[in-house]
């Protein structure tokens, strides 16, 4: 089975940067442009192997959107690796309290989210 | 397909230009008082986006830049700073910079550190005067992804003979499973550093009866490895679950064997049932309840939905894919021609099926060419942003106070028209600011606001685009204007010129001289090029001021550079194309219409005026000058000023869409020939660029502006 994952950054360009590291690495790509249009996406899909992202968004932060996705009871286990330019301790604490697996700063190097990925997903 | 990095790297900095274009309307916003959260997050997520993505691409100067742009915003978003006219206009400069740095790292050019550092530095001020120091405890509950993971991960190592081995103990919190961690990928991860004996323990695991919560943490592992990666690799591996488990890593004592683990199992063992308390079915009975979800499925922020609608679906596509669907258009658009042509030579009667399907072909010809015509237009707004800060660059290096007003941003243009325009907009808006507008001090003197405008207006009006720079500024001084001419001979000094004549001395070529800039408000400052550059777009700049109240130019462009409608006329065997936009008015010449004034002029009497006659067929030098001018055909052509000139043809042959092929790579630019165009049966007509023609008009119908006042004067005679 393909890995699926859903990656959720309202940058296009970290966009099309995370679909190509991750279908490079032979894993499926789900993009969302925010939080709110990533849980639009987790309706449409099947459950993903993993989720990354973005904590800065439009409309529904990453904060919200882990909150959300923990809040649905199909996707509790579901990795949710945080990808952000933001290091700061307090930030990371609230990730983890809305129910975050890692995090991940930006910029990021494809092998390792890769390899990050595999780690909590498999 | 080319290297997909460089394929996003391309596709960054088109983010980019959106990004600040999104930056520099939340400023604006700001600036008009609109300084909500929503605002600010827009302008701080404007500034990261284009961080993150700096980053991705190594753009070192870049990143640190909008890092310190984004900490002063932050501070902002905090509300521990107010967006004041002050620190408003460190953003837009902030913003400026932050533009140059993206188009220099795009094109690879340096960008001069002289000009970022103090904005650089201003913006650091502004973030550490009311920045709390950063409350980074050294508590880090979870890291950033180990990078030193770059071992292949289908093939672990093989034991080192000399390899420390180390004892882990790991035994996971409840905190771990909710936040989707999984303790068999990190006996994986652990596996692939080296040689790992995994020991489970799971004599803490309640019965089913008894196990409220099968992820409350009930089995623990103890782990032997054998590596050489040091204890950072191995903490690494557990960066994500940092406090959310008890870990004890250290070097085993006495070599490979533990105590407590006699029969070391193979590195596959935890694969299936590693974590049987995933797999155990829920019951009730003991240990912490699962965490509740607090936020119902579907409605996690149901108002953030209705305050923005969700994104436009759009598709980017390729300049040149469109560029390619122009071009077919056009042959389309000549073809259909073509076949209009054949249909009515074949004397196919009106009123056939063939005729009426040929009607809808044309019909469709032209939604077609609209429609791919839009997907070339773009809002003049990028444009008219890049103003704003000519504007503001302007305006400090003269030190006056300006507010630019823009209106019609929406507008849309074609793109190359917008690219083209931005030259010649910047020149005339830096002359607005710089020689249009008076000093502070003088303007408040003469009873003016203290504060000086200039305004921007894109407008569609009937099938152009129009363009408008306004100043309220002291005006044009004509007296010293006509002076200047007269002393430099451009014109006699004898001419009697009317106040718009006077003012479109100022695109004259010759007219620009530094002398004359500061003497007259600088108006005449390379008008000429301003004029030659809009021209060559098709369009034309005309000129209106009042003295004391400003001065304003219009500029007025066609739709598109592909396709216009022109009128197809004969001249001496010869067929033209004269665009429909220039063209008035045409009538037929009856015997009484001409006059003859002197050995070679014509004038034709048109209600109560008279114009002189210019023989496109001698102008053009397809032939003579003719004895006679009964039963020609005029065309009245609106000039730069407004007022008509007469060109005189053999025969209006048709009006239709003609697709513009231009000659200015070929044969550079042809004075009073705008480009060419295949017409219907194939030929190859010339488009006429009218008032460019009559401007450089000589010959039979030489008219120096004075000249045909005096014609009409003598001429008034004639009942009209």
């Amino acid at each position: 089975m393909t890995m699926q994952v859903l990656a959720v950054d309202d940058s296009r360009t970290m966009r099309d940067m995370l679909r190509l590291a991750l279908t490079g690495a032979g894993i499926e790509a789900h993009l969302a442009e925010d939080g709110m249009h990533g849980l639009e996406r987790l309706d449409e899909l099947p459950p993903p192997d993993a989720i990354i992202t973005d904590i800065n968004m439009p409309r529904m932060d990453g904060f919200g959107f882990i909150d959300a996705v923990r809040g649905r009871e199909t996707l509790r286990a579901v990795p949710i690796l945080v990808l952000t330019t933001e290091s700061a301790a307090e930030l990371k604490a609230r990730a983890r309290a809305a129910g975050a697996t890692g995090w991940i700063v930006k910029p990021f190097d494809p092998e390792s989210l890769v390899r990050a990925l595999r780690m909590v997903a498999g | 397909m080319t290297d997909p990095m460089a394929e996003i790297r391309a596709s960054f900095f088109v983010e980019c230009e959106e990004l600040l274009e999104v930056l520099l309307d939340g400023l604006q916003s700001m600036e008009d008082g609109l300084a909500d959260s929503e605002t600010i997050n827009v302008v701080f997520r404007a500034v990261h986006s284009i961080k993150g993505g700096a980053g991705a691409f190594g753009l070192d100067a870049l990143v640190a830049f909008a890092h310190r742009f984004e900490t002063a915003l932050d501070e902002l978003r905090s509300g521990r700073l107010v967006a004041d006219g002050e620190v408003l206009r460190l953003f837009f400069t902030g913003s400026d910079i932050l533009a140059d740095l993206v188009r220099d790292s795009r094109d690879g050019n340096p960008t001069d550190d002289a000009l970022v550092a103090p904005v650089r530095a201003d913006l650091e001020a502004l973030a550490a005067t009311t920045a709390v120091p950063e409350a980074d405890t050294g508590v880090i509950d979870f890291q950033p992804m180990a990078l030193a993971l770059d071992l292949d991960l289908d093939a672990p190592p093989p034991p080192q003979a000399d390899a420390p081995v180390w004892q882990i103990r790991f035994r996971p919190e409840p905190g771990l499973y909710e936040s989707g961690n999984e303790p068999l990928f990190l006996i994986r991860a652990l596996r692939d550093l080296g040689a790992l004996t995994v020991r489970c323990h799971d004599d803490a695991v309640p019965g089913l009866e008894a196990m409220a919560n099968p992820e409350a943490g009930h089995i623990w592992w103890t782990l032997q490895l054998e590596t050489t990666e040091g204890e950072a690799a191995i903490r690494e591996v557990f960066d994500f679950v940092d406090g959310l488990c008890q870990l004890d890593i250290e070097v085993a004592p006495g070599g490979l064997d533990l105590p407590d683990l006699p029969q070391p199992e193979p590195t596959s063992a935890p694969e299936p049932e590693a974590a049987p308390a995933l797999a155990a079915p829920p019951d009730g009975g003991a240990a912490t309840a699962p965490k509740p979800a607090s936020t119902p499925p579907g409605e996690a922020d149901p108002r953030a939905a209705a305050a923005t609608p969700a994104p436009r679906a759009t598709v980017r596509v390729d300049l040149e894919r469109i560029d390619r669907l122009v071009n077919l258009v056009g042959e389309i658009v000549i073809n259909q021609a073509m076949l209009s042509q054949s249909v009515e030579a074949a004397g196919i009667p009106p009123n056939s099926p063939v005729r009426s399907g040929l009607e809808e072909f044309l019909q469709l010809t032209r939604d077609i060419q609209e429609s791919v015509m839009m997907i070339r237009a773009q809002p003049v707004k990028s444009l008219f942003q890049r103003m704003a800060r000519i504007v503001r660059e302007t305006s400090a290096a003269t030190g006056k106070e300006v507010r630019l007003r823009t209106e019609g941003e929406n507008t849309e243009v074609d793109k190359t028209v917008i690219e083209r325009l931005a030259d010649p907009l910047t020149h005339m808006i830096r002359n607005a600011v710089d020689h249009g507008l008076e000093a502070n001090d003088a303007r408040e003197a003469h009873g003016k606001p203290r504060e000086g405008t200039v305004s921007l207006r894109a407008m569609h009006r009937s099938g152009r685009i129009v363009i408008e720079i306004a100043d309220d500024g002291s005006g044009i001084d004509r007296s010293r204007v006509l002076d200047k001419a007269i002393r430099q001979g451009l014109i006699s000094a004898d001419s009697q010129l009317s106040d718009t004549e006077i003012d479109n001395l100022l695109f004259l070529p010759g007219f620009s001289t530094a002398d004359a800039v500061s003497n007259l408000s600088g108006r005449g400052v390379g008008m000429d090029v301003v004029r030659t550059a809009i021209q060559a777009l098709g369009g034309r700049v005309s000129i209106a001021s009042t003295r004391g109240k400003g001065t304003s130019f219009t500029i007025s462009l066609p739709l598109t550079l592909a396709v216009l409608d022109g009128m197809v006329v004969r001249v001496a065997g010869e067929t033209i194309v004269i665009p429909l936009s220039a063209i008035l008015e045409t009538l037929a010449l009856g015997r009484d219409d001409v006059r003859s004034f002197g050995p070679s002029t014509h004038v034709v009497g048109i209600r109560d005026r008279f114009l002189p006659l210019l023989d496109l067929g001698a102008e053009l030098g397809f032939r003579a000058p003719l004895e006679d001018y009964a039963d020609q055909i005029v065309l009245l052509v609106g000039q730069e000023d407004g007022s008509p000139a007469a060109m005189v043809v053999d025969a209006i042959d048709d009006q239709r869409q003609v697709v513009i092929k231009g000659l200015h790579e070929s044969y550079g630019r042809v004075p009073g020939i705008a480009a060419a165009t295949i017409l219907g049966d194939g030929q190859i007509a010339l488009i006429l660029d009218p008032i460019d023609l009559v401007s450089r008009a000589h010959g039979c119908t030489r008219r120096p502006p004075v000249a045909s006042d005096r014609i009409a004067n003598v001429q008034t005679g004639r009942d009209t």
